[in-house]
């Protein structure tokens, strides 16, 4: 018996900017965590991560990282992930900035 | 100090053409990103966690005032406001935009500084002491040779894809500030009568492995050194692994092979290629060790330093804490903390790095350094200048008295920005800097190094901090190791793992245990953390530190 997909979502950087971002439902990129599409099916998650591969000129360093579905939308799970949707704990600096919420 | 001759401009100036075109390309979609990683690593250019980072080399951690005034520019301009200064006494800043970088490299071309080697498997920034030329006990200035190793690996053809990064380390005093024995080669000057020459360390490194460097030669004479070390590499670069990352580093070469075999190897390439050596490098060494010619140094009396000492209890413990003895008897070599109580180590604003340039400007020739301890120094300054320098750090924040005391922390940027981070190195140096702080124990525990990684990797040094500290991902949780006893210094040591790992918010309270445990076994004030350490081992530390749970259970 296989394993129990754990859920994903599509994550990068901007190219341009270095910034955090998230693969919607409609294949656009977000800031934001919450409004990345949750995959539940690894399948599916291999083919978004393909596309998302393609878009080389506008992202980078695309990958699947594991995901929860929480009350505004996905949640990560490991703590890596969660530091990535704010930033750095030294300063307010990255997503948590005033200008990026 | 060195000045850019007109090769060192031209090549620099037509690498930052290069790159600028390069990342146009990028953009633009010609170049995919497999192909263009090598390119920007080659140019210091990473991909962080919430952004790029650019690395600048600082060559054996000597600025100039207009280069420490260009990278506040930098960190003003294209960043958030601050830089950040690494263990290898380079600068990292931490928030830079791709379509900025080209403009970043051009300014520091403007002040004859790059970004180049300071990523990929070649030869990165050669290190010193942060002492060097000032200190008092060094047998002589290593950064004329080191600027000549400089000249020698960029952009070496044979050692541009070498199986691994290598690290070169080189100290003028048998006091070893520079760490030469965790470096891949360690230079340290002796002196045999009169002859100056090199002992020369081989197969050092931290890291996955952490290994002490052995003597490879006792004794190599000054003009012979760059064969030497061509011969070295060479040899790693034809025997060492390329099957394994992990296993990638000369000190598992020679571990591997055994210092004899390795050995042998070198000296039969050294013999074959010296002759080639006829000699203009020694002519280019005599150059650069004119421009690196000491300063006119005042000839000011020091009643007034003196006086100052008796009158003025914070200038006195500042005095203490982070002055070392200069080689001319009328000056000092002032350290000034950037790690203030809470702050990150290793960063400085803009403005406080403004600050430094015009103090240096003003009472220090000019010249700055950074630490590989990530403090920044003025090598010579006049002992009658030390109350205003004093003053004026004051009023600016950066009179901290803690140099080589608990808070004197050694951290890497671990998972608050390094992609390969495995933990956060930066809240727990924050943390215990603060906590010792309150606790008012910082100047009884006295003479400490606290080292911290936020991964294997070991950039923050752990392995050889008298307590290091390593933060690891266990099952999705932070959890970090405590070795105990290594030293960075001329006894050097790998500390030894103290036993099970901490949550994230144990760690203070365990590193305050072991704290305890000193205060209260130690022979006298005058014993040292260390010096305790050495004196009765690990025992009564780990007991300190697990005996409650053990308790408990």
């Amino acid at each position: 018996m296989s394993r129990k997909f754990t859920p994903k979502v599509v994550t990068a950087n901007d190219l341009r900017e270095g910034c955090v971002i998230y693969m919607t439902e409609t294949g656009s990129w977000s800031m934001h965590h919450h409004e990345a599409e949750l995959i539940e099916d690894e399948a599916i998650a291999e083919l978004r991560l393909l596309k998302a591969l393609g878009q080389g000129d506008r992202i980078v360093g695309a990958y699947l990282a594991d995901a929860k579905p929480g009350l505004k939308g996905p949640e990560p799970i490991h703590f890596r992930e969660v530091f990535r949707t704010r930033g750095p704990s030294n300063y307010a600096h990255g997503k948590q900035e005033a200008a990026n919420v | 100090m060195y000045n850019y001759s007109d090769f060192d401009e031209a090549f620099v100036r037509t690498r930052a053409a290069q790159f600028r075109a390069q990342v146009e390309r990028r953009l633009d979609g010609s170049l995919t990103e497999d192909e263009f990683r090598p390119l920007r690593l080659m140019n210091g250019v990473y991909l962080q966690l919430h952004a790029y980072m650019l690395r600048v080399a600082i060559p054996y951690g000597t600025l100039r005032a207009d280069q420490m005034r260009q990278l506040a520019h930098i960190a003003e301009t294209y960043d958030k406001g601050y830089g950040h200064f690494t263990t290898r006494q380079n600068i990292q800043f931490n928030w830079p935009k791709l379509t900025d970088i080209p403009d970043i490299i051009d300014a520091l071309a403007d002040v004859q500084m790059h970004a180049i080697q300071t990523s990929g498997n070649t030869i990165r920034n050669v290190t010193t002491d942060a002492f060097a030329g000032a200190a008092a006990d060094e047998v002589a200035d290593p950064r004329p040779v080191a600027e000549l190793i400089r000249q020698w690996s960029t952009d070496h053809a044979e050692f541009q894809f070498l199986p691994r990064k290598f690290k070169i380390a080189i100290t003028g005093s048998a006091e070893d500030r520079a760490v030469i024995r965790a470096h891949d080669v360690g230079l340290e000057l002796v002196k045999r009568g009169d002859e100056i020459g090199f002992k020369v360390l081989v197969g050092g490194g931290l890291g996955r492995t952490p290994m002490l460097a052995p003597v490879i030669r006792e004794f190599l004479p000054k003009a012979d050194l760059l064969p030497y070390l061509e011969a070295i590499v060479s040899t790693y670069n034809l025997m060492g692994r390329r099957d394994n990352k992990y296993k990638a580093r000369i000190k598992i070469t020679v571990f591997e092979n055994g210092l004899d075999t390795f050995r042998a190897a070198v000296e039969e390439e050294f013999a074959r290629i010296r002759p080639a050596f006829s000699g203009v490098d020694q002519d280019v060494l005599a150059g650069i060790e004119a421009q690196f010619a000491p300063p006119a140094f005042k000839n000011t009396p020091v009643e007034f330093y003196e006086k100052s000492l008796e009158v003025d209890p914070l200038f006195k413990t500042w005095a203490k804490q982070n002055l070392a003895a200069h080689k001319v008897e009328n000056h000092a070599i002032v350290t000034v903390s950037i790690k203030e109580h809470g702050a990150t180590p290793g960063d400085a604003s803009a403005d406080q790095m403004r600050l430094l340039a015009d103090l240096a400007d003003r009472y220090g020739y000019g010249e700055l350094r950074i630490s590989h301890e990530q403090n920044v120094v003025l090598p010579h300054v006049a002992k009658a200048d030390l109350p205003a320098i004093h003053a004026e750090l004051l009023r600016a924040g950066l009179a901290t008295a803690n140099v080589g005391l608990i808070s004197d922390i050694i951290a890497c940027p671990g998972m608050d920005y390094c992609a390969l981070a495995t933990a956060r190195a930066i809240p727990v140096a924050q943390e215990i800097a603060t906590h010792f702080k309150a606790l008012g124990l910082e100047e009884e525990i006295g003479g400490i190094k606290i080292k911290i990684s936020g991964c294997i990797n070991a950039c923050g040094h752990h392995h050889v901090g008298h307590i290091g500290i390593l933060g690891l991902d266990r099952a999705g949780v932070e959890n970090y190791q405590i070795t105990l006893g290594g030293d960075a210094g001329p006894l050097a040591a790998i500390g030894e793992r103290a036993g099970p790992g901490f949550a994230y918010d144990e760690v203070v309270p365990a590193i305050e245990r072991i704290l305890r445990a000193y205060l209260a076994i130690r022979a006298d004030r005058e014993e040292t953390f260390i010096e305790t350490f050495r004196r009765l081992g690990p025992a009564p530390f780990k007991e300190a530190l697990y005996s409650e749970a053990r308790d408990a259970a």
